[in-house]
């Protein structure tokens, strides 16, 4: 097993990870962490793709890779600011339909 | 509720799985071997006299990408600018001053990180840098002085901030669009001044990058009640 | 022998579940900003200084401010909903 496929393995996981907290965690801050751990996820896959040559690593990716991160510091910063819009305009931090028992309404 | 609870771990860990055996079979389906594109790109670095390749291949082979992820980046910072709650909370001081630790330590450090950007964008042409790690340590140093209290959220709403923060895009499509007056194409710098272009366009985004960064922030913020409850 | 690789990729798969399966939120938050510093560790590791440099600053230092002004804007109203089951004892204290 050479050392970029750890990484690439690595990156799946985290994805997969992401997804599923995506999708089973409620509150909406755990969700934007979920993305942001998918985002991660999927920079490992590309850097660790770009390292599969001999002659090192791949430029392109990495190149990628750096518009990625701030393009996921944009979503971040989108996403909790739409967080706290609808939190002060409905009091909820997740989708469900009925707030929390105990909550403010 | 425990039932419910596991009907709907259900779905989530099915996609997860999913997601994870899509991914593998891609990887897995994927040559061992191969270049890519290092050698190309390498030789195309050094022949355009920009001999770190990362920059090389962020401003002149792919800039096409570049120019558009600015664009993101600054339409974000837009729809966070306008979603701000409570634009007369911004005249408040994030913070309520700084403590003499935190004050000395802001004294100190702002003037280095000022310098780490500077010295990023400069060296980004040859060595690890540019306009990216150059922007993403200015804007932190623009949070750390929000947080400290020594510089005002109020100053986002200036023009001439507006201005820093679209002045990367600007010149960024302008140096883009300026070849297809002479029949050229996109973002085909001159070759005579093509490191001073790039240099230029660097240091404009840097500046942008920065800039948006700590709008993100503030503009985010800002919608605490003065931020006294953190 | 790719230990090292081996144990960083470990650890930043250990540090996202702990990141996850958290329902304080500000835990989860920190737990975030360290998994942003491991991951400038895997770039430099990849051989991409560049990468590293920008995660350090951004996904680290940034994300980290933004989330947890976010996260003391909604005064950690976190809905407890554990990941995993031993997660449950921790959501009863």
């Amino acid at each position: 097993m050479t050392s970029y496929l750890i990484y690439v393995a690595g990156g799946a996981l985290l994805y997969a990870l992401g997804t599923y907290g995506l999708l089973a965690r409620r509150h909406l801050i755990h969700k934007v962490i979920s993305a942001n751990l998918m985002g991660s996820g999927v920079f490992l896959i590309l850097i660790g793709l770009g390292n599969r040559a001999e002659g090192g690593p791949d430029p392109v990716p990495q190149a990628m890779v750096l518009t990625g991160i701030v393009v996921t510091v944009a979503l971040t910063a989108l996403g909790l600011a739409i967080i706290k819009r609808y939190y002060s305009a409905t009091g909820l931090t997740n989708l469900d339909d009925e707030p929390p028992a105990g909550e403010r309404p | 509720m425990s039932e419910h609870r596991h009907r709907t771990r259900l779905l989530p860990l099915t996609a997860a799985m999913l997601m994870l055996g899509v991914i593998g079979r891609a990887i897995l389906a994927l040559p061992t071997t191969g270049d890519g594109l290092a050698v190309p790109m390498r030789a195309g670095a050094e022949a355009s006299g920009i001999p770190n390749v990362i920059t090389a291949v962020l401003l002149d082979f792919r800039g096409y990408d570049t120019l558009l992820e600015i664009a993101v980046l600054m339409l974000a910072t837009v729809a966070v600018l306008s979603l701000r709650e409570d634009p007369a909370a911004l005249s408040r001081r994030i913070a309520g001053g700084a403590g003499p630790v935190l004050g000395t330590l802001t004294r100190a450090l702002a003037p280095i990180m000022l310098l780490v950007a500077g010295h990023l964008v400069l060296v980004g042409s040859s060595g690890p840098g540019g306009a990216f790690q150059g922007g993403a340590v200015l804007g932190a140093a623009g949070i750390l002085l929000m947080l400290s209290g020594y510089a005002r959220p109020a100053w986002a709403s200036r023009r001439a901030v507006r201005w820093v923060l679209a002045v990367g895009l600007i010149v960024f499509i302008g140096v883009a669009l300026y070849p297809l007056l002479s029949g050229g194409t996109l973002l085909q710098y001159p070759p005579e001044n093509r490191k001073d272009l790039i240099l230029l366009v660097e240091a404009l985004l840097t500046l942008s990058i920065g800039a948006s960064l700590v709008s993100l922030f503030l503009a985010s913020a800002s919608s605490t009640e003065g931020g006294g409850r953190r | 022998m790719h230990v090292f690789d081996i144990l960083l990729v470990g650890m930043l798969i250990w540090i996202a579940v702990g990141s996850l399966n958290q329902n304080r939120l500000f835990k989860s938050v920190v737990m975030l900003i360290i998994f942003g510093l491991f991951m400038a560790i895997a770039w430099i590791r990849l051989g991409s200084p560049d990468v590293a440099l920008a995660e350090a600053a951004i996904g680290a230092g940034v994300t980290g401010a933004l989330m947890l002004d976010a996260v003391g804007h909604l005064r950690e109203r976190a809905t407890p909903y554990p990941l995993g089951p031993e997660a449950a004892e921790d959501a009863d204290e």
